[in-house]
């Protein structure tokens, strides 16, 4: 096959796929995206109503932060995957310099300094990178034939490595993954060659037990050792996972109800309405409740994957995958660590747990995502 | 830039692209299924584990204590009640530091060590977290109030209500009441640790030990679901605790007024005995202490102090107490004479002041010097209480006859009363002497046995039993604290005497108090009713062959004990009642008047009311 025929191929499929441009195109929408995503958001603030114990003020206020995420998400689609390449450095830098700000004037929570307040408005700029590393990262490269070459390569760690270095400083190792998962999802893509991978995997395991005793801070160890041995501290930093499990496992096939979680509705369950509101779920539906959750979040990366398949852009086709990864990596993350496979780190499940930060973010992402999905051919 | 655009490849690099982006949707999805796995390993495989683990986080079995039964005299009177107790609980989860607290409230209200090692017991034993364990009992209105006040920066502290026991008489029912007292260690091994399960105390001594089964009730539950922070949320099913029997006794708290009070500064027993039904209307036992305090635990000093008291306030002189009985046991050896045919009502001797026993030069003496002189028959042995006559008829009786009778009247056994502890005191025999001393009966035993001393001994119960069955002419009727039947029972059995036995001891008896050479006339003025009774005297120091007893010069703990049984009226005896008066010399100057004062308030407060309609009384 030349390639002519493969841009020709890809053309007519196009149209054969697309015919005219439908009215959601013309918005830079994607409406099954769109419709997985309310269909997500209607799951968790039906989960949020139980997991708050029946609280108003958390179903209104998480019903606000969907109207703002959608809203941002509605406006990032609007702007052209051109516009985001061209000016990809700019989020970078400005959140890298926000970064260094926290570290200097940043406020503190729970002995961690995360929060930056600008014109009395409190957000965290960590946020910012989340969206941002894989912007810069996905120009960077797409810029650059691919397989990126060694200097490239060499290039791209550098980006990524430097907001997590500044986020694991606050400290919120948790983020810092994040944050570089997402930066390294784009050279993976990108075609980071198999050489290049193999010595990460070599120098990661090298590395992990100096980051053991240099980087960790103690209750980050503790978190570590707790996921392998709740009981030793039931009544401490095991009692989350202990009662999560508790809450998960008596769920059962079918669940105790909507509502009628006895672990969570008699505050067993901490944080049942944040980072551990899967065990609700889990509790008052059962596997079934999980298993269909997980099927939706599923769709959503499945849908994803096909937007990031039929981008038009080598940018653009980066970005959205390494979102897509990056959503996948919450879901898994979350899941994981409220059942016990996973060390406690303070990672939502995207799009149910309460919090428009996480929230906000995520329908950023998603916003690039659409605006990549409805991307007219580049002239090369 | 311009070189690396001229080399771009737009399909290769797609190519690259979607292998990549597919490899990790094969990863997802492998990693997608490992979640699923472990969700379904929690949800479906260990299921019922899980299940057990979150019924266990949420509910609650919590033990209801029964209310323990009350106990009222006679007529209704409360005599050991159940009042509201504040206690200082805690609740370890919620304390944070224990220590620290332990020492906070140690420094606000004051907690002994003692205390806390009872409470750290305690935590030991505990069934499931966030149950609170008592630390100290009963707190006073001042130490309710400074908790109050601090209870917001004292987590994990509890101020709950119980329950406990209130003795309102105090010193005065010590002993026949007793008290409860924490469970101690031995205790929970041997109590049922269902039963006892939100049940603090037990019953120690006394009536309180004696029907612990009756007056425990049994426990109740209820099934409780609580939050995480152990907050009851409701109430899902409950089982009522039953509460306790009450206890119904015989006794009357003003005869029992009376007869502790009339026992003041001394050392001495009192038992007042309703003759009709064996029911005990009084027994006191002098000093008291006020088991009040050992309900919540009595302090180690306070203990101690009643503990080495020379008076031995704690020791239950009317069960425990076994003493010579001396002389008042010869209207029973006079029946025994009489009844045996030994002697008939004619028989007299001549009392030189001394008897003698063939082919031996020992003297036995009366305790009047130069003796009561010629014709002195049984009745003047009584009145007199002349020893010589009952050396004599003692002598001819044989001890078997005197051990037969000594037995029937209740010496050397147990009267059965419904208390914990009782002694059996001794009635000696052939048998008794030889399993006990390993010796053979020497006719000098006899003629000791004969007058109350020797080996005998008798505690003051055994005495107003004597005297019941003395005043009943011969009906044995186990003594009762607890009136378990309204109706009066038949006895048990019954003494066969002659009738004109029974009139010639009662006649003697009568004169011992009413005669002009009564030992006890002492207390006869103003009575308008007929008191029999019979004095004695217990030695306490052996004397010596020849050696003449000065009272002057032996010291107060050294000297006779004074005894004095008695019933009335003679006619129709319906109460008997025994005195006892450690070191008070003679019968008739410091235990009879005791007796007469009892007689005389029970004579008042019961004229000439049938004994069915008098112990009808209920609250």
């Amino acid at each position: 096959m030349g390639q002519g025929d493969f841009v020709r191929r890809m053309d007519s499929g196009g149209a054969a796929i697309y015919g005219e441009p439908s009215q959601w195109q013309k918005v830079h929408l994607d409406l099954p995206l769109l419709l997985l995503l309310a269909l997500l958001a209607g799951v968790g603030l039906f989960v949020l109503f139980s997991g708050s114990g029946q609280s108003n003020f958390y179903v209104e206020h998480q019903l606000i932060n969907y109207a703002v995420g959608f809203t941002v998400m509605l406006i990032l689609a609007q702007v052209p995957p051109r516009l985001l390449d061209r000016w990809a450095f700019l989020p970078y830098c400005g959140g890298v310099v926000l970064l260094v700000g926290v570290l200097v004037f940043g406020i503190g929570a729970k002995g961690a300094q995360r929060w930056l307040e600008i014109a009395g408005f409190r957000f965290q700029p960590s946020e910012i990178l989340k969206a941002a590393v894989p912007l810069m990262l996905a120009s960077y490269l797409g810029s650059h034939s691919l397989p990126p070459r060694f200097k490239h390569v060499l290039f791209a760690l550098v980006f990524i490595a430097i907001p997590p270095v500044l986020v694991i400083l606050q400290p919120d190792l948790g983020t810092a993954i994040l944050i570089a998962a997402s930066g390294f999802f784009v050279l993976f893509l990108a075609g980071l060659p198999k050489r290049y991978l193999l010595f990460a995997g070599v120098a990661a395991t090298a590395v992990l037990p100096l980051m053991w005793y240099y980087v960790l801070h103690d209750y980050q160890r503790q978190r570590i050792l707790t996921m392998f041995n709740p009981e030793a501290d039931k009544l401490g930093a095991g009692w989350n996972i202990i009662q999560s499990t508790i809450a998960i496992g008596s769920g059962g096939l079918h669940g105790k109800g909507w509502m009628l979680g006895t672990q969570s509705q008699l505050d067993f369950l901490p944080e049942s309405h944040t980072d551990f509101i899967i065990a609700v779920l889990a509790e008052e539906f059962g596997l079934f409740g999980v298993m269909l959750l997980m099927a939706l979040y599923l769709l959503i990366i499945v849908r994803c994957i096909i937007i990031c398949l039929r981008a038009q852009s080598m940018f653009g086709r980066l970005l959205a995958g390494s979102i897509t990864l990056t959503f996948f990596v919450y879901v898994f993350v979350n899941m994981g660590m409220v059942s016990g496979i996973l060390p406690v780190v303070g990672v939502p499940l995207p799009l149910v747990s309460y919090g428009g930060t996480s929230i906000v973010t995520l329908m950023l992402g998603f916003g690039m995502l659409m605006s990549v999905s409805t991307e007219k051919k580049r002239s090369i | 830039m311009n070189e690396d655009r001229a080399i771009k490849n737009p399909q290769l690099e797609y190519r690259l692209y979607a292998g990549r982006l597919l490899f990790t949707l094969l990863v997802v999805l492998i990693m997608a299924g490992v979640l699923m796995w472990r969700y379904y390993h929690l949800q479906v495989v260990r299921h019922e584990e899980f299940v057990t683990l979150s019924d266990r986080n949420r509910l609650l079995v919590e033990p209801l204590p029964p209310t323990r039964g009350l106990i009222y005299d006679r007529n209704g009177v409360l005599l050991a009640d159940n009042r509201p107790s504040f206690n200082l609980s805690i609740v370890k989860e919620r304390a944070g530091d224990l220590d620290a607290l332990l020492m906070e409230l140690d420094r606000l209200v004051g907690v002994s060590e003692a205390e806390k090692e009872r409470f750290f017991k305690q935590l030991a034993r505990r069934r499931r977290p966030f149950e609170a364990v008592p630390l100290r009992l009963n707190l006073n209105e001042r130490e309710q109030g400074i908790l109050a006040v601090n209870e917001h920066r004292l987590p994990g502290m509890e101020v709950t209500v119980q329950l406990l026991r209130y003795y309102p008489f105090a010193d005065e029912l010590a002993h026949v009441l007793g008290y409860v007292g924490r469970i101690n260690d031995q205790e929970i091994q041997e109590l049922d640790p269902v039963r006892y399960s939100g049940t603090l105390v037990v019953g120690k001594t006394g009536l309180e030990k004696y029907y612990e089964d009756e007056l425990l009730g049994e426990v109740g539950y209820q099934t409780v679901e609580t939050n995480a922070r152990g907050r009851v949320m409701r109430q899902l099913d409950r089982t009522d605790p039953q509460p306790g029997k009450d206890l119904h006794l015989y006794l009357d708290s003003r005869l029992q007024h009376v007869a502790y009070e009339s026992l003041a500064g001394e050392r001495g027993a009192v038992v007042a005995i309703e003759v009709a039904t064996g029911g005990v209307l009084a027994m006191a036992s002098a000093p008291s202490f006020d088991p009040n305090e050992f309900v919540t635990g009595i302090g180690v000093d306070s203990y101690n102090t009643l503990l080495n008291s020379p008076d031995r306030p704690l020791f239950d002189r009317v069960l425990q107490g076994q003493y010579p009985p001396g002389s008042t046991v010869k209207p029973v050896f006079g029946i025994a004479a009489l009844q045996s045919g030994t002697i008939s009502q004619d028989f007299r001797i001549f009392d030189p002041g001394f008897y003698r026993l063939k082919g031996d030069k020992r003297k036995y003496r009366d305790w009047k010097k130069g003796g009561h002189g010629s014709q002195i028959y049984l009745s003047d042995a009584i009145i007199q209480s002349c020893d010589t006559f009952f050396y004599d008829v003692g002598v001819r009786m044989t001890v078997d006859v005197l051990s037969l009778y000594g037995t029937r009247f209740g010496l050397g056994q147990k009267t059965g009363l419904d208390m914990p502890s009782e002694r059996a005191g001794i009635m000696p025999s052939r048998a008794w002497k030889r399993a006990a001393k390993g010796l053979a009966w020497y006719p000098g035993d006899t003629v000791n046995t004969s007058i109350g001393q020797g080996f005998t001994l008798a505690t003051p119960m055994q005495l107003a039993v004597l005297s019941s069955r003395l005043a009943s002419r011969g009906e044995i009727r186990p003594p009762q604290l607890v009136r378990k039947q309204e109706n009066i029972q038949p006895p048990a059995g019954i003494i066969k005497v002659a009738d004109s036995h029974w009139n010639y001891v009662h006649h003697a008896m009568q004169e011992v108090v009413h005669g002009l050479r009564g030992t006890a006339k002492g207390i006869n003025k103003g009575l308008n009713y007929h008191i029999a009774g019979k004095t004695g005297t217990a030695q306490v120091i052996g004397i010596k062959q020849d050696e003449e007893y000065d009272a002057e010069l032996v010291s107060k703990r050294n000297r006779d004990h004074a005894l004095f049984v008695a019933f009335a009226p003679v006619e129709n005896p319906r109460i008997a009642v025994s005195v006892i008066v450690e070191n008070g010399e003679h019968g008739s100057s410091t235990a009879a008047p005791v007796a007469r004062k009892l007689i005389d308030a029970y004579m008042e407060y019961y004229p000439e009311t049938s004994i069915v309609e008098s112990t009808h009384g209920t609250r």
